[in-house]
């Protein structure tokens, strides 16, 4: 099916590319069906709404950046995208790149978690509190980097 | 505003299902505990309000944006 998109026009995308998020994100609730779509920029991918071509936010992978990322998921949480097992999931981070320029921003604490098998998504919202809206994507990966770097050399 | 005077250990409930037990007090901080059906959503204010700030912070405005270069190389 072809869909407007915010930023490249008309696009095809078949109907596996399309999430039922069952309760919007937080402050858009009323906005439930997006497709997810490659970006023209790996690793980005876009997530746009199918109701308002004007809504469409960038994800990314978080374990890119953070090796060590973790959801603290619970049978629970995965309740209202009847997800059976975690590997039943894919896990976002929402983008936030200032207009002005600045840090390229990943959400950790809000991710957008989809259930592969029904295609339904939740934004969960994590309380541990080791992880915010606001993860400086090119710093993280940069450290990640210079971790695994020490790894290697603490092997040698 | 409902508002209602509490001991610790002594609870409130909302409906037939949602509990709420004040556990502890300890000067200016009180720990609560929450027992609710998983369809309930629980969250601390301050999240809740950092989370949909976010959101909006990450709405793409710009029909003609262009996303940036993170030369991150993707294993595929």
């Amino acid at each position: 099916m072809e869909i407007k998109t915010k930023t490249m026009g008309l696009v095809n995308i078949n109907d596996e590319q399309i999430v039922n998020l069952v309760d919007g994100f937080y402050g858009f609730e009323n906005f439930h069906k997006f497709a997810l779509m490659d970006s023209e920029k790996e690793p980005f991918f876009w997530f746009q709404s199918l109701e308002d071509e004007n809504l469409a936010f960038i994800i990314i992978d978080p374990f890119l950046f953070r090796p060590d990322y973790e959801l603290d998921i619970d049978d629970n949480l995965l309740k209202p995208i009847e997800a059976e097992a975690p590997t039943d999931i894919l896990v976002f981070a929402l983008v936030t790149i200032p207009p002005s320029g600045g840090a390229i921003t990943a959400n950790l604490q809000g991710p957008l978690i989809i259930n592969k098998k029904n295609k339904k998504g939740m934004q969960a919202i994590m309380n541990d509190g080791k992880w915010n809206t606001k993860h400086d994507i090119i710093a993280e990966m940069n450290k990640a980097k210079s971790n695994a770097a020490k790894d290697l050399n603490g092997r040698a | 505003m409902l508002v209602l005077s509490r001991k610790p250990q002594e609870k409130i409930l909302i409906s037939d299902d949602i509990e709420i037990t004040i556990v502890e007090v300890k000067g200016e901080q009180v720990k609560i505990g929450i027992t609710a059906p998983a369809s309930v959503k629980v969250f601390r204010e301050e999240v809740y309000q950092a989370i949909q700030n976010e959101n909006k912070a990450a709405l793409v405005k710009d029909k003609k944006f262009i996303l940036p270069d993170l030369n991150l190389t993707v294993k595929k």
